[in-house]
């Protein structure tokens, strides 16, 4: 578990912003535009940081190669193989030879180092050069200690999507899911957490009681995930640092589809009366709940925007599951979806301009992308059955749940990005399924 | 609180590196301790092969009365009724199926039960923990018009997290829409 210090030292890490060289501004500066479909990945080098001694040199190189598996499983960014490398560079303070990257075609190149200042404190500092501009565009210095490495890794990757996008990124980040085991008529399911590259990964539960659908507070330390644990299945909140968990409320029916409003101060759940299904919004501190849907149809999933203004959801009120939009008070119900599927599991993205959901029609799975309005849905993957998307924190990829056919049929989780490109298997560590994506670390 | 610490910014100073050809300067950060997790426990070996459970034949002799056996006999050898795909609606067959429940129910009426709702696997998995609440509220609600006391009967959905067939097919789907009458026995005889 994480410690309250290390917790507290971490948020003391500075971010006086990723420094932007150009003095003109007018030149042409090496920038990916993630919006366009088929994108070459950008070239870029990352040599191992360089180090002064042997020990240092092994954190050099775990580093570098944290950095490269993040910028490349982001689809965006081609790191070339360092074996091509000419230009060895011994000293991150000056120029790099700008013409013997272009021979390899890097476009960008990151030179760093790792300096120790003692035992338990190494200084990593790294600068992004545009090779054809032979200009700085960031230069980032940290302090940490060896075993928190891999975090300064991820945020160091994430300054220079940052840099090369225009777009904050997403590599310092966690992944909430459910871990498999066992065949689809005796699955056990297990709350589990890890990085967003699959490192770090551990159990948050000890039982052995059916847990699903896990998601993250705005602060990326709670969890509210829904449990079997009592005769009635209820929604829990776990803090993730004490391990503390407690029951959401003391509800006559079952809780279930929880999800935390923009601000954390509430959440949404859905709890069934007399089977039937109803959204509810229940206030963090004083415990007390609103109605906000009262149909006599299935009322769930429910998802605020980022403003916290309107909600989205899933109800069959219309004959078939659709997506519907209404107040955060319950007011000004609007149905958004018309197609002839059938959509649920709806998201709002943390950008607030699309709604990722889960579709099936004619007997296979999708998940697309509308807008709040009901325009310009798009398909980005589909399958024997995925559903459950969840957002990166800067709202440009989407992992969801993929189960496969049959007995011996396994669930997965994976990643797509926006553009319905670079899809990829997320590296969790067996089966998984219900993703949920943490906003950026603190 | 933890968060409001993580919002204390402190000023750092901008380090000017002294160099030929003066890149820009690092920017200077404040330390970073560890976040140390906890340890992932090993994979355990894979689990033995499983036998598929040989399904449940009506016994020659019938069950003792009162038991749990007696109580899928007398519902026709299966103490689950099944639904059509996105539906809670009974058939005319779940019907017959719940009158004998609710006759056996009236005869034993110290008995209680939990209805549990189930879904097929194709539907995602919290529209189906709301559909199969509806299904399990269908049965429970006949059972009640037929005169069980509405005390006896409490429900849960499974949603599709409970599936009795493992297929991914017409068959293993129907099976595993259903509702099931799970009677609370607290000494079965033989």
């Amino acid at each position: 578990m994480t410690s309250y210090v290390s917790r507290k030292f971490l948020s003391m890490l500075i971010w006086l912003g990723v420094m932007m060289l150009s003095a003109g501004g007018a030149a042409a500066q090496l920038t990916i535009d993630i919006t366009k479909g088929n994108l070459e990945p950008l070239p870029i080098a990352v040599p191992d940081f360089l180090a002064e001694d042997a020990r240092v040199a092994e954190i050099g190189a775990q580093v570098a190669q944290i950095v490269r598996a993040d910028l490349e499983r982001s689809g965006l960014f081609n790191p070339l193989d360092p074996a091509s490398f000419i230009e060895t560079q011994t000293n991150i303070d000056y120029e790099p030879n700008f013409s013997e990257w272009r021979v390899i075609k890097a476009e960008a190149l990151v030179s760093g180092r790792i300096i120790r200042e003692s035992d338990t404190r190494l200084r990593v500092e790294f600068r992004l050069w545009d090779i054809f501009g032979e200009k700085q565009l960031a230069g980032l210095r940290f302090a940490t200690t060896p075993d928190n490495i891999r975090r300064i890794s991820h945020k160091a990757a994430d300054a220079i999507y940052e840099a090369l996008t225009g777009e904050t990124g997403y590599f310092d980040s966690r992944i909430v899911f459910i871990d498999e085991k066992g065949p689809k008529t005796n699955r056990k399911k297990r709350l589990t957490i890890m990085d967003q590259d699959g490192a770090n990964p551990q159990y948050l539960l000890t039982g052995s009681d059916i847990v699903l659908t896990p998601r993250f507070s705005p602060n990326s330390q709670k969890i509210t995930f829904m449990s079997y644990e009592n005769t009635v299945p209820q929604i829990y909140l776990l803090d993730i640092e004490t391990g503390r968990r407690e029951l959401l409320g003391n509800f006559p029916g079952m809780t279930f589809a929880p999800r935390f409003a923009p601000d954390g101060r509430s959440f949404l759940l859905s709890m069934v009366q007399r089977g039937n299904s109803d959204i509810y919004l229940m206030d963090l501190e004083s415990r007390s709940t609103s109605r906000l849907t009262s149909d006599p149809a299935i009322d769930v999933s429910a998802s605020f925007s980022p403003d916290g203004k309107n909600i989205v959801f899933n109800s069959d009120r219309g004959g078939s599951p659709q997506l519907y939009t209404m107040k955060s008070d319950g007011s000004g119900v609007k149905r958004i979806t018309f197609g002839t599927g059938r959509y649920s599991a709806p998201v709002w993205s943390p950008r607030g301009d699309l709604i990722a959901f889960t579709k099936s029609e004619g007997g296979t799975f999708s998940i697309g992308v509308i807008k709040p309005d009901g325009s310009g849905e798009r398909q980005l993957t589909n399958g024997f059955l995925v559903e459950g998307p969840t957002w990166s924190p800067n709202g440009r990829v989407i992992l969801f749940s993929k189960e496969s056919r049959g007995r011996n049929g396994s669930s997965e989780v994976w990643s797509v990005d926006l553009t319905g490109r670079n899809l990829r298997k997320v590296n969790t560590p067996g089966k998984a399924s219900d993703p949920a994506w943490s906003p950026l670390l603190p | 609180m933890t968060l409001r610490a993580i919002l204390t910014f402190s000023v750092a100073a901008v380090l000017v590196s002294a160099c030929a050809t003066k890149p820009e300067p690092i920017q200077e950060t404040t330390p970073v301790a560890t976040v140390q997790p906890e340890v992932f426990e090993a994979a355990p070996p894979p689990p033995p092969p499983t036998v598929a459970a040989q399904p449940q034949r009506p016994a020659f002799v019938p069950p003792t009365p009162g038991s749990l056996q007696d109580f899928v006999y007398q519902s026709g050898g299966d103490a689950r009724v099944y639904f059509g795909y996105d539906q809670n609606a009974l058939t005319n067959e779940a019907r017959d199926v719940l009158r004998r429940q609710a006759n056996w129910l009236n005869n034993y009426s110290n008995v209680t039960a939990v209805i549990e709702g189930n879904a097929d696997e194709r539907g995602t998995r919290e529209y189906n923990l709301a559909l199969a609440a509806r299904r399990a509220n269908s049965v429970k609600a006949f059972l009640v018009s037929q005169g069980v006391a509405p005390s006896r009967l409490t429900t849960v959905s499974y949603g599709k997290e409970r599936p009795i067939e493992g297929g991914s097919d017409e068959f293993s789907w129907s099976r595993n829409r259903n509702g099931h009458t799970n009677v609370n026995i607290q000494n079965t005889i033989g």
